[in-house]
């Protein structure tokens, strides 16, 4: 019996450090936990290979840093894969290596999302990256070189001490290096961090320098060609890509944003199914002990009502630079707002349906606030 | 008992004088309560009374002295109720003076003083609390004297508290306050100077009999205002109420009539028989209308049902009190209120609080204007600025005499601030060496909103103030709007003289701007006298507001704070297409706010 999910995520927690501004779940060191870990996240796939569809959209192995796990286990992980049309790898830019680009490209491997953040070398250090810009352009060049046609460079910006032409500087080094799309977020410093505690006062700072650094991220990317198809995700359009016209779009993660179902493995991975979601706990040890059993590791579960699902449709389609049809949101939203925010100058409306206008989307969560409230 | 042992009283003071304290002492003397019944000022029976160290509600208290029956008659301490004031004081032959001796003569003192002479009144000067380290007896009795023109002499000096000296003024209330000379055999006149509302047996008018007899189960009828009804019981109060056979002329009491509206039975009104009625009410009556206006709103919008019942509760007991719906864009459904003056408002706004447990947003207080619109033959009164017509031709407001004592070296400030509040000084004289009394006439709008505090302030605490009503003037006025997104918000409209308009008007507007959240478009916000803007401020927009990362992961807790946001936004009230907070409108009316700085 095979099931309704197309794409498929695998968190792979291991980094070589934390860095100090991250969130995510990871696991520093222990390169001895990778092999066990590897086969715990192939059983949990194995158990839960009745929701994934026979054949599959993308899979994404996310992380930490999957690229610094210990190779025998990053290639038995690879080997294990269903096919895929996109098969994403995240990777961080003084990892990669000759060998590993290979190891990635015959594991299957077609799309790498480079970690870059910015190119300017005392930023990395506020970030506790260990990278220097010189290992991106290494890294890129090592995965041009491997064959790899489909890269993309993530960027952050408000990064404590990050001046205008430092961002401009970033935005510029990224687009010399020709990648096929652009993640670019702001620094989240979660409250209670120790990043957040060294730099609350540049980061005030910062925070109101965003706003306007938001605009020149969209204002230079999409002035070089890229199309912001989604809030922070931009990708080389057809026009610019040669002679081929690929659809650069990150279409795992589009998947998300279209509220399609994904299957999530790994620890701290969530999966949306049929209306249900569930979180798997964070802990690696109870992770790899539920599994070596046998069992589902411990999870939070979530039923979806068809509010709430109503509600993520338009909380993610409206992120997208492709418009939402026009009955499937007028059934959701207030329409009366949805008229003013027109007048206002702030949604678009066309024969496809609605989208957020450049200044909709800039202030997509009040917009989609209003539109729900 | 016959006219000649019997004394009607009253007690004047200034706040905290020693009022109440002296009034606890008499009965305590004339054994009416015992000491272990004794609670410390009897007659204030309200906490809130108690709070403040005045009397809302007149009562009236007999009590036995030698053979005499004398009659104590509260009246309530302030100017915002004169008017009881002065009808307690008619049902008087008498009243007690009280000054306190380390303070000496105060505004409400002369005041007081000013209104028991209008009424013939014998007044029995005393200088309160000489047991006071800082006591200058003396001097307060010169002052006195000096004020009612009585040999210093015959001033009582007393301690109130220790009771030195209560038992002569008790003599003195028998040697020197005439007895009353109303007639016996005429038709039955009484003067109502107080009411109040029973739950069980309605509406009770205290009375002084002037001619004639009333006796339980007799029709009687209130010459005013036409009210029939019949006599339930009749009694005086001792200090609880004790039935009677009789209230015969000269006697005071209380008559139960089962009426159920405070309303239908007017203080200053004359009861009288219905089958054999006077021909003539007693003099005076009058109706009284409430001069100070405010908007009344819960802040919680559930809570307005409970505001309705609350206020029809007060108005029960507060025929003086006055309401009707009124309903807000900005802060909903609330009612607009009528009050006799600001310790009035002050008074119905903490018992919603207290007593009813109520969170109240009240508006800026705000006069009754008489106005004539453009081309209009009528003259209407209007009690919302926002009722205030555009285009006006003429515009009257109520005026006052402000009455401010304070030592010398104040003068000139005073001076100033009177001034500056559109005050046209009108006298000043020496109460003594360092104390002056001076008269200013001024529009009641100036102090309903701070004068009283920046008096207070100005003078180090040192100043006493009252005042009078004196009518309606002309003024230059006009209504200034505040605009949110090109709207007029109707809970922040102001009527204002021209001349300050402008300032007040930038005050608002920046403090708005301050308070409004910025918005996914600019908002103007803006003061204007009709259509022309006089100050203008914008909320910038915001020019980024969403989440940059938003993958498989994050999608609950996005979509979570997106609900608490929805719920977020019920608590914000719409204008002119802007989510304002309902805090935003609070810190502009706090502006306002007289009352808490």
């Amino acid at each position: 019996m095979s099931g309704t999910a197309r794409h498929l995520y695998l968190h792979v927690p291991f980094c070589a450090h934390r860095c100090g501004y991250c969130d995510f779940v990871t696991a520093v060191g222990r390169r001895d936990d990778h092999g066990p870990f590897v086969e715990a996240l192939l059983t949990e796939l194995e158990l839960e290979r009745g929701t994934l569809a026979p054949d599959l959209d993308t899979i994404f192995l996310g992380g930490g840093t999957p690229t610094f796990t210990e190779p025998a286990a990053l290639k038995r992980l690879l080997a294990a894969l269903p096919p895929a049309r996109e098969v994403t790898v995240e990777a961080n830019p003084e990892t990669v290596t000759p060998e590993l680009a290979a190891l990635l490209r015959e594991g299957g491997i077609n799309r790498v999302s480079l970690g870059a953040q910015t190119f300017q070398p005392r930023l990395l250090e506020v970030l506790d990256r260990t990278a220097t810009p010189d290992d991106v352009r290494h890294a890129v060049r090592v995965l041009r070189d491997a064959g790899f046609d489909n890269i993309s460079l993530d960027l952050i910006y408000g990064i404590p001490g990050q001046s205008r032409d430092d961002l401009l500087d970033d935005l510029a080094q990224a687009l010399m290096l020709v990648p096929e799309h652009l993640s670019a977020y702001e620094l989240e410093a979660k409250p209670g961090t120790r990043f957040t505690h060294a730099h609350g006062k540049e980061l005030e700072r910062q925070h109101e320098l965003m706003e306007t650094y938001f605009e020149i991220v969209v204002s230079t990317l999409t002035g070089a060609g890229f199309r912001w198809y989604e809030t922070a995700n931009f990708c080389r359009s057809p026009e610019q890509d040669g002679a081929r016209t690929r659809d650069l779009r990150a279409h795992h993660n589009l998947g998300y944003w279209q509220v399609r179902d994904y299957l999530g493995v790994g620890i701290g991975a969530v999966s949306t199914i049929d209306g249900r979601r569930w979180r798997n706990a964070p802990s690696l040890a109870g992770y790899v002990r539920a599994l070596a059993g046998g069992e589902r590791p411990p999870r939070e579960v979530e039923e979806l009502s068809n509010e709430m699902r109503d509600t993520e449709r338009v909380m993610l389609g409206l992120r997208l630079d492709e418009p939402i049809p026009t009955d499937e949101i007028e059934r959701i939203v207030d329409v009366a707002e949805l008229h003013r925010l027109e007048e206002r100058g702030l949604v678009a409306r066309d024969a496809a349906g609605i989208s957020l206008t450049a200044r909709g989307r800039s202030i997509g969560d009040a917009v989609t606030a209003s539109l729900l409230a | 008992m016959d006219q000649q042992h019997i004394r009607n009283f009253s007690i004047i003071a200034h706040i905290d004088h020693g009022k109440s304290t002296l009034a606890d002492r008499i009965l305590e003397l004339t054994h009416a309560v015992s000491k272990r019944e004794m609670r410390a000022q009897i007659l204030d029976s309200m906490d809130l009374e108690r709070e403040r160290g005045i009397t809302i509600k007149a009562q009236a208290v007999r009590v036995t002295w030698k053979g005499h029956q004398l009659n104590l008659i509260d009246t309530p301490g302030h100017v915002d109720f004169t008017y009881e004031v002065s009808r307690s004081l008619q049902a008087c032959e008498g009243a007690l003076l009280v000054v306190d001796a380390a303070q000496g003569i105060e505004a409400q003192t002369l005041a007081n003083a000013y209104l028991a002479i209008e009424n013939d009144l014998e007044i029995v000067p005393l200088v309160n609390k000489i047991d006071l380290p800082s006591a200058d007896p003396d001097g307060a009795s010169q002052q006195v004297a000096e004020l009612i023109g009585e040999d210093p002499a015959r001033v009582l000096r007393i301690s109130a508290k220790t009771g030195l000296g209560v038992e002569d003024v008790l003599d003195a209330i028998i040697e020197r306050i005439p007895p009353p000379v109303g007639d016996p055999d005429a038709p039955a006149r009484a003067l109502i100077f107080d009411s109040s509302y029973d739950q069980y047996r309605g509406v009770v008018a205290f009375v002084r009999v002037i001619d004639g007899a009333f006796k339980p189960r007799d029709q009687l009828r209130a010459m005013a205002l036409g009210t029939r009804f019949e006599a339930q019981e009749i009694g005086a109060m001792n200090p609880v109420m004790r039935p009677l056979e009789a209230l015969v002329a000269g006697e005071v009491g209380y008559v139960i009539t089962g009426l159920k509206d405070v309303s239908e039975l007017r203080v200053g009104d004359t009861l009288t028989s219905d089958s054999k009625p006077a021909n003539e009410p007693l003099p005076g009556y009058k109706e009284v209308k409430p001069m100070v206006f405010a908007g009344l709103f819960p802040t919680d919008a559930d809570q307005y049902p409970e505001l309705r019942d609350a206020l029809e509760k007060l108005k029960l007991n507060d025929a003086a009190l006055f309401y009707e719906p009124e309903t807000s864009q900005a802060l909903g459904f609330g009612f607009r209120s009528g009050f006799l003056g600001l310790l009035h408002m002050e008074i119905v706004r903490e018992r919603l609080e207290r007593e009813f447990d109520l969170d109240l947003i009240v508006t800026a207080p705000t006069v009754a204007y008489r106005v004539r619109a453009q081309n209009s033959p009528t003259w209407k009164e209007v009690h919302t600025p926002s009722d205030m017509p555009d285009a006006i031709d003429e515009v009257e407001e109520p005026y006052i005499k402000a009455s401010v004592i304070v030592p010398k070296e104040f003068v000139g400030t005073v001076m100033e601030l009177c001034s500056d509040r559109r005050g046209r000084f009108d006298n000043m004289e020496y109460l003594a060496e360092d104390r002056a009394h001076l008269t200013f006439e001024m529009p009641l709008a100036e102090i309903v909103l701070d004068f009283y505090d920046a008096l207070k302030s100005r003078t180090r605490g040192y100043a006493s103030f009252d005042y009078d009503y004196v009518g309606f003037r002309p003024g230059t006025l006009v209504r200034v709007d505040i605009l949110v997104g090109g709207d007029p918000v109707d809970a922040l409209s102001l009527v204002i003289h021209r001349e300050f308009a402008y300032d007040r008007g930038r005050m608002l507007v920046e403090k708005l701007r301050e308070e409004i959240p910025r918005q996914m478009f600019d908002v103007p916000i803006q003061a204007a006298i009709g259509t022309r803007v006089i100050a203008r401020e914008t909320v910038k927009a915001r020019r980024k507001d969403v989440t940059a990362k938003c993958y498989g992961g994050d999608i609950s807790r996005k979509r979570k704070l997106l609900e608490k946001q929805k719920e977020g936004k019920k608590r914000m009230k719409r204008v002119g297409g802007v989510e304002v907070p309902q805090e935003a409108f609070l810190a502009v009316l706090n502006l306002n706010d007289y009352g808490k700085k």
